[in-house]
């Protein structure tokens, strides 16, 4: 199997974030690491390769400090990586980023299983995997926490998360599947692994060698934009009930205020 | 606050970034529930194995990790500020595999080497015993010649791992006097070898430590680790390397009772400002960081030694000695920093404490250290 992973390198988890002067995410004042979520993809990749043997590549899309989070990945275990860095891509949105994503897949070309997180611990969006797979014309499943795929028949069969439970759903391959927290344990990078991440292949490309201009990408690319944006005002301190033989009654009268009851 | 360390190669950054994520989350986590319950961390020696944090300083040929002591040591330190016995049985773990490798033969280190080091086979070391401690050379466990190897019969104490481990570098008696003791790659298991129950120990709580008995237990031949009577040199040699690695315990046990002393000291106030502000404990906490700056210095100078292959057997003894008299010194001070809440089990400083009075004791009792330091100082 030859499957290609998804993976961004985010602000630290319990980093303060920022927006820089152009309204985009300061991603140089903070420390950034592999989004977590993109670990399960990984580990879910590297599991499979396992159980049925191929390769794992990791894409990402992002500046020169993703290096970073793709020399975490390799350590990992995947065998190769391909990193999109121009300067021109600072500002994507969602939609820019699955256009720069679905065109190095198409260069990749004989992949049979794309897999991401199912969001990044910064923007949140979570819509660049269907975004993606839509791009590329190939079956999405998102949300996902098991999946077990037949290379042979070329067909998966996963269990997708829904607000109130899950759906089995069923797909021809290729395919995307995105990835929910908690649906494996994601290892620890060996010290071997480490050393041996050193050594693999990382393939660099700009805009220019994915075919695409640069005002397709970036802020002037982009269908959504940020006209304003205002800290986060500072937590209230809470109210404090005295429970005098009255507490259950203030407590829902509390949670009826919010409209919870 | 992590230690801003100097390390040889961006191999051994990141060898020290990986150790710190691995034991913020698979050390930090369990430490305190295992050590006050006395329960082993089944599973934790195979994780620490798959990621690469056993067999670090042997050569990469048998599947170490090919590391300079100089940053095998500081890993075991970063382990040590976690949890203190896994750092230990750590450090132990290495010292069991001194003598194949330095003396085994090759078709012993071929056999032996990459199960060791890949953490499949874990270890123990068995020189001392009820009555010989401090003079190893007064061990009498005996190992007799048979037609096909030897019969091993006698009591071995203070052994950490003990009844665990898969294997033991063992030293029993083939002849009289100090060169009458060898080297055995002993069995972890094997009819006539028992153990006792495990000692109860005032700290290193997780790990067991306990006697063996043999009771005429069959060795074939090829488990003789060098000469016949070669046994206490090779036993002192893998103690020489042992010594930094209890040093670099030490230093890291110091090392997090520092920091817990430092993070309490800005947060608790009296008379109207953080106590640490006030120059009385101020005082003590310079002197504690002192004390812990001064202990990685002298036993990374040990370290380099041995790396430079220098003669190191007394820098060593210098390191085990200033270590583990600072982790004494530095716990003792943070239980004071921490006042009556330091002598509680809320807080680990009290564990700390504890922790540090095996450091002055196992692998040469610092008395030990002082004779194998005078002793180069005597013309």
């Amino acid at each position: 199997m030859k499957i290609v992973v998804c993976v961004k390198q985010v602000p630290d988890t319990w980093a303060e974030k920022k927006l820089d002067a152009s309204k985009t995410l300061d991603r140089v004042s903070v420390d950034n690491i592999l989004n977590e979520m993109d670990e399960f993809a990984l580990e879910e990749a590297l599991q499979m390769i396992a159980a049925h043997s191929g390769t794992v590549t990791v894409l990402s899309m992002g500046p020169d400090s993703a290096t970073e989070a793709i020399r975490k990945a390799l350590s990992m275990g995947a065998d190769g990586a391909i990193h999109i860095v121009d300067d021109a891509l600072k500002g994507s949105c969602a939609a820019v980023t699955s256009l720069v994503l679905a065109k190095a897949l198409e260069r990749i070309g004989d992949y049979d299983l794309v897999i991401s997180g199912s969001e990044a611990s910064d923007a949140r969006t979570s819509v660049v995997p269907a975004m993606l797979a839509e791009r590329l014309g190939i079956p999405q499943v998102t949300f996902v926490n098991k999946v077990e795929v037949d290379p042979a028949a070329k067909t998966l069969k996963a269990n997708r998360i829904t607000d109130d439970g899950y759906q089995v759903v069923e797909a021809s391959l290729p395919a995307m599947i995105s990835a929910v927290e908690k649906m494996n344990e994601p290892r620890y990078p060996s010290f071997k692994g480490i050393m041996a991440a050193k050594k693999k292949p990382v393939e660099t490309l700009s805009i220019a060698d994915l075919g695409l201009e640069a005002d397709a990408v970036g802020l002037s690319g982009s269908w959504t934009k940020v006209n304003d944006s205002a800290d986060r005002p500072p937590r209230s301190a809470g109210t404090i009930v005295e429970d005098e033989g009255n507490g259950g009654a203030a407590l829902v009268d509390f949670l009826a205020s919010k409209k919870f009851v | 606050m992590a230690v801003d360390r100097l390390l040889p190669t961006e191999e051994a950054r990141d060898l020290i970034a990986l150790t710190r994520d691995f034991a913020d989350n698979e050390l930090l986590s369990r430490v305190e529930a295992h050590e006050k319950t006395e329960t082993y961390p089944e599973g934790l020696f195979a994780s620490m194995a798959r990621v690469g944090l056993l067999g670090l300083p042997y050569p990469e040929q048998w599947g170490g990790g090919g590391q300079p002591y100089e940053v095998y040591l500081q890993v075991l330190e970063e382990l040590a500020a976690r949890w203190a016995a896994v750092a230990v049985a750590t450090s132990v773990q290495a010292l069991s595999i001194h003598p194949v490798h330095k003396f085994g033969t090759p078709a012993q280190q071929e056999q032996w080497l990459p199960e060791m080091l890949a953490g499949r086979l874990i270890g123990g070391y068995s020189l001392s015993e009820p009555q010989a401690g401090s003079d190893a050379a007064a061990l009498i466990c005996k190992a007799e010649k048979t037609e096909t190897g030897f019969r091993v019969t006698g009591t071995k104490a203070w052994i950490t791992h003990g009844g665990i481990a898969d294997y033991y570098a063992l030293f029993a008696r083939t002849g009289e006097g100090s060169r009458g003791i060898s080297c055995f790659l002993g069995p972890g298991h094997a009819e006539g070898l028992s153990f006792g129950k495990p000692e109860e120990k005032m700290g290193l709580h997780a790990i067991p430590t306990t006697n063996a008995f043999y009771d005429g237990v069959e060795f074939e031949a090829d488990r003789l680790i060098g000469a016949e009577g070669q046994g206490l040199e090779i036993a002192f040699s893998a103690l020489d390397a042992g010594r930094l690695g209890i040093a670099a315990c030490a230093t890291g046990l110091a090392q997090a009772a520092l920091d817990a002393a430092v993070d309490y000291a800005n947060e608790r106030t009296t008379f109207g400002r953080k106590i640490v502000d006030h120059q009385g404990l101020g005082f003590l906490l310079a002197d504690m960081a002192a004390a812990v700056d001064s202990a990685r210095a002298t036993y990374l100078d040990a370290a380099r030694r041995r790396d430079a292959g220098r003669p190191y057997s007394r820098n060593a003894s210098v390191a085990k000695l200033v270590c583990s008299d600072a982790a004494m010194k530095v716990t003792t001070d943070a239980v004071q920093v921490f006042g009556g809440y330091g002598y509680t089990r809320d807080f680990p400083v009290e564990r700390y404490m504890r922790e540090a009075k095996i450091m002055q004791i196992f692998e040469g009792t610092n008395q030990i250290q002082r004779l194998v330091i005078s002793r180069g100082l005597s013309r």
